[in-house]
């Protein structure tokens, strides 16, 4: 399956994928690119899934269904981290972690 | 076979730049733009390695609906012209020799595991075996995740909605004080 591409190159492709993903994560200060930084760790963990399954274990499905289910559990976590954006953009007039130093009182 | 490689090339190359340009755009709306051809090229990978109902999943659910989500919410909360300050410096070389240094120990340590590729053949992903081994209880099945899966999908949908919602007007006229 798949010759000519080792599956190393997968691995430190999703590899250097994730750690982009933690660098925003670390740097960015604006809730939607946290989101976004988040999104790509995600991903990048995706592309293991598959790579390994296709190598490895070819003839089962296993890292297949992970990813399905990993990519639903971010399709939801999308859907409530934008709500509650959207909540505090409406009571602090700002997405800025930094901004937002308030809890309830 | 020459061919495979130069797309797996492409690929990275768009996946790696991108990336990039996602985490240190000023602009926010460039960066959700660079975040939609990172999952198209991981959509591409995934049909280089024969997935492609997954391939078509996370082209719709990643790059058709969060993104959309993504660019609707940057619409709602921020000025389009509006540019991120730089981060400081002292923050950024911190940031980034984290991510390299976690970057470089993940790296040695795959260079170093020797994987040996499984050879047996290949079973083949149709729509036919995805959908009797989600519905199926057996050894084979996902059956249990499927339902967990659903009832966390109503979960996060009727709490998106309770949280996005406007509150009473009393409460709001007290948060507003």
């Amino acid at each position: 399956m798949n010759p000519g591409i080792p599956l190393e190159f997968y691995l430190i492709l999703a590899s250097a994928m994730f750690f982009t993903g933690v660098y925003g994560f670390l740097t960015r200060r604006n809730l939607i690119t946290i989101l976004m930084s988040v999104e790509l760790i995600l991903n990048s963990v995706n592309i293991n899934f598959l790579a390994f399954n296709r190598y490895l274990f070819p003839g089962k499905l296993d890292g297949h269904f992970f990813s399905l289910f990993v990519i639903a559990v971010a399709a939801a976590e999308a859907a409530v981290a934008i709500a509650i954006i959207i909540n505090i953009y409406r009571r602090f007039t700002t997405i800025n972690v930094e901004d937002v130093n308030s809890l309830k009182y | 076979m020459e061919g495979k490689q130069i797309m797996f090339a492409i690929f990275a190359i768009v996946i790696v730049v991108f990336s990039i340009f996602t985490v240190t755009s000023r602009k926010i709306l460039r960066a959700a733009v660079s975040l939609l051809m990172v999952l198209i090229a991981t959509a591409g990978l995934y049909f280089m390695l024969n997935y492609q109902f997954l391939a078509a999943v996370q082209l719709t659910l990643y790059a058709g609906g969060i993104v959309v989500l993504i660019i609707f919410s940057i619409l709602l909360t921020s000025q389009l012209d509006h540019k991120f300050e730089v981060v400081e410096l002292k923050k950024t070389i911190f940031s980034a020799l984290a991510a390299l240094a976690g970057f470089i120990v993940v790296v040695t340590t795959i260079l170093k595991h020797s994987f040996e590729a499984d050879t047996a053949a290949a079973t083949e992903v149709n729509m036919e075996v995805i959908g009797k081994s989600l519905l199926n209880t057996g050894s084979d099945g996902y059956v249990l995740p499927f339902e967990v899966i659903s009832v966390l999908l109503v979960a996060a949908m009727i709490g998106a909605i309770v949280i996005a919602k406007k509150g009473s007007p009393v409460k709001e006229e007290k948060s507003n004080k």
